[in-house]
């Protein structure tokens, strides 16, 4: 079933239309990378999902119901813009956030334990926020998103303000919370979280979605039969059905090809011809990468004009 | 509902819980107390330590014959009055008075030398009684006596009866109704003020850290200000009710304390004694009685009662109109400074509430401006908690709670809607066409 389903959202604003005609599917049980340049929409249609804003048209479906306030309860949402209350101590401040999601408050007492204790933060409970550091008041904030065991988790921009240790840490609870069956949407500018945890990714850009699928088929759409060689000696001939498209010299004699081979020739062939001619030193096929894509889908490039550009960097 | 519930009990919690919350609540009804306990034992300590002084008199003229006081002792000299300023200046005596020789009708150049400033009062005090001693000579060359003078001294105190339709006596007394229409007045204007400041000040400090995103995505932008404005509101009439507890108690407590030391009646004769050759005095003494058991009959006939439920009507009333302003404002807003030029719309028809209170209520209760500020919502509140003790019509009193309710569903109606777009908005140059675009946003 699918955890989220988005149909046909517009929202129009005075002088702009934030959200035109966007439609995506968020299967359940994954990581979903929200993508977009600032200022695509991202944020208006999290709120839509999260019901802070309604939109002008089109329906949102959380797993194949209709959004309603219920909902509420089973959708954990960290802003961008986000915040506690500084004056609260952490341990009344979770309390107060997971009530407001549908929580007893033993509930909420027991399971904040918990997770105070999976970040070894016991003795926080207590202590006011505005007595704490940046990333150790990101690190409540995160406990408070996922306190209420959210079947769908929203993270917008999460690793801001988070050193690499504590990056990391957030990354293994985000999969842990994957593996115990939540679907976690993340819209972020950072390809490398991308690269790293999304399985299915969608880009926005100028209020409409211009890309959308599992990662893995979105690069494989942009592959070009492209592989980058490096090998010793450069004075042989490809045979005709491969094209050299540049060829760079890394040391003495140590040459870096990169080569584009014809329609219906795999990888494999490719090496078999090269090692007859010459000393193979390594052999990689040139996928494009998450910001690849990212950026000349955004420059505004068509498809045609970025499979070229892919080519060439 | 249970989520307003949470809301309403997270914005009274953490304010009760302040230092600032518990020191106000405390400190402020052992003011008045303290305040009165401070003076009556001041002066207390006063009268007794208070000694005479002694004033050193030179009179050329004769016409003088000084009689010791509780304040003054004389001393006459029969010295020429440039060597008695010399001798002054030797002596540590309060004042050297001189009186040169002078006519009847134009007492003048009588001096007094004091080695420091004299207070006023001491100055005043001489100047009584040398200003007796003349007007007796007066009375004495115009051949008339002390008894015919007194005779002519008339006083009159109106008695004030309002009589009511059913034909019923009923004795007021403005002075009291005005203290009490003053004082009720101010308390729902500064309450107000006070509580709708620190409800904009609440969504000011939501909205800069950056928490309300988490907080709308759980609860209605509406619900939120709601709990907001009922949470702060409860904290006010907590503090309220344990002032008024507080202040009643330390009130008893310290009038016994004097009481028992000093009984009324026996204080009362042991003036009247002290006084008792003053013909003058003891007159007044008995006027001042009556006025007292008048006084005090004229408070049995205010309906404490009416004038209760009205004063908590209008309280909540006035700060649910007034505080569903601040909220939007506040959700305007990124800092107190900016809200200035908002606040003060909001504040303006409260102060016309105010000055109205002083300029037409408390003079003229029944006139028609009168009337209209107790009417219309925006100053009823102070108006007719101020208009309340001197007897209003009931169907004033009706029309004017009927146009209160609908005046804060329209004004929170209306403070919702620039609320809920105005918290999410940061960044933006607020101005009065931004909040009608906001108000008119659909959902």
């Amino acid at each position: 079933m699918d955890a989220l389903q988005v149909r046909g959202i517009t929202k129009r604003y005075s002088n702009h239309t934030a959200l035109d005609q966007v439609n995506i599917t968020i299967p359940e049980k994954t990581i979903y990378g929200l993508l977009g340049p600032n200022g695509a929409g991202k944020t208006t249609l999290i709120r839509i999902i999260n019901q802070i804003i309604n939109s002008d048209e089109g329906e949102v479906l959380v797993f194949g119901e209709k959004l309603n306030t219920r909902h509420i309860e089973i959708i954990g949402y960290l802003p961008e813009e986000r915040g506690l209350y500084k004056k609260m101590k952490v341990g009344d401040q979770l309390l107060y956030l997971a009530q407001l999601k549908g929580l007893s408050r033993n509930d909420a007492s027991v399971k904040i334990k918990e997770w105070l204790d999976k970040f070894d933060i016991r003795d926080w409970w207590h202590k006011k926020v505005e007595d704490l550091s940046k990333g150790m008041a990101q690190k409540v904030q995160f406990i408070s998103t996922v306190l209420h065991e959210p079947k769908l988790i929203i993270l917008d921009e999460p690793f801001s303000g988070f050193d690499p240790v504590n990056a990391q840490l957030i990354t293994e609870k985000i999969l842990e919370l994957k593996e115990k069956g939540s679907t976690i949407i993340f819209s972020t500018h950072r390809m490398e979280t991308v690269e790293a945890l999304c399985d299915h990714i969608a880009l926005i850009n100028k209020s409409k979605k211009i890309l959308e699928g599992p990662k893995k088929q979105v690069k494989d759409q942009y592959r070009s039969n492209t592989f980058l060689v490096e090998h010793r000696g450069n004075n042989f001939t490809l045979p005709s059905h491969y094209e050299l498209m540049k060829q760079e010299s890394v040391e003495e004699n140590l040459y870096t090809s990169t080569i584009k081979a014809g329609k219906d020739i795999k990888g494999n062939q490719l090496i078999r011809e090269m090692i007859d001619i010459t000393d193979v030193y390594s052999f990689q096929e040139k996928i494009p990468t998450m910001a690849d894509i990212f950026i000349s889908l955004v420059k505004g490039e068509g498809d045609e004009a970025l499979k070229k550009h892919l080519q060439e960097v | 509902m249970n989520k307003i519930w949470l809301i309403i009990q997270r914005e009274f919690l953490i304010r009760v819980q302040k230092k600032s919350f518990l020191v106000a609540t405390v400190l402020v009804p052992l003011i008045f107390p303290a305040i009165i306990g401070g003076l009556v034992y001041i002066m207390a300590k006063e009268a007794e330590s208070a000694k005479p002084d002694n004033v050193q008199v030179v009179d050329e003229s004769g016409k003088f014959t000084f009689e010791n006081t509780k304040k003054f002792i004389f001393i006459p000299l029969h010295l020429p009055v440039e060597q008695a300023k010399k001798a002054y200046n030797e002596t540590k005596d309060f004042a050297l008075l001189y009186i040169p020789p002078f006519e009847i009708s134009k007492p003048e150049g009588l001096v007094i030398y004091t080695q420091e400033n004299p207070s006023i009062e001491k100055v005043g005090d001489l100047e009584s009684i040398l200003e007796e001693r003349v007007r007796d000579l007066k009375l004495e060359e115009y051949k008339i006596d002390k008894e015919t003078l007194k005779s002519l001294k008339t006083n009159i105190n109106l008695k004030q009866i309002n009589l009511s339709e059913t034909g019923e006596e009923k004795s007021s007394s403005s002075g009291l109704l005005y203290g009490l229409g003053f004082g009720l007045g101010i308390l729902i204007y500064m309450f107000v003020l006070i509580y709708g400041i620190q409800i904009m000040q609440g969504v000011i400090d939501e909205k800069t850290s950056k928490i309300v995103e988490v907080i709308v995505s759980s609860v209605k932008p509406f619900q939120l200000m709601l709990g907001k404005i009922i949470g702060i509101a409860s904290v006010g009439v907590v503090q309220f009710l344990i002032w008024i507890i507080l202040i009643s108690v330390l009130s008893t407590a310290v009038l016994g304390y004097f009481g028992l030391k000093m009984p009324q009646k026996q204080a009362m004769e042991q003036v009247t004694k002290k006084f008792e050759n003053n013909e003058e005095v003891k007159e007044a003494m008995d006027t001042q009685n009556s006025k007292a058991t008048e006084f005090l009959g004229n408070l049995g006939e205010i309906p404490f009662t009416k004038i209760a439920f009205v004063f908590i009507f209008y309280f909540l009333g006035g700060y649910l109109l007034y505080g569903a302003l601040f909220a939007a404002v506040g959700s305007a807003v990124e800092s107190i400074q900016e809200s200035q030029q908002f606040q003060f719309p909001i504040t303006l028809p409260l102060l016309i509430g105010y000055f109205g209170l002083f300029m037409f209520i408390l003079r003229d209760p029944h006139g028609s401006i009168s009337f209209w500020l107790s009417v219309i919502p925006f100053t009823s509140p102070v108006a007719m908690v101020g208009r309340i003790a001197f007897g209003v019509p009931a169907w004033e009193l009706a029309l004017s709670m009927v146009l209160l309710i609908g005046g804060f569903i329209l004004t929170t109606w209306i403070a919702g809607r620039i609320y809920r777009v105005g918290i999410l908005m940061t960044g933006t140059k607020v101005s009065y066409k931004v909040l009608v675009k906001w108000f008119l946003m659909r959902e």
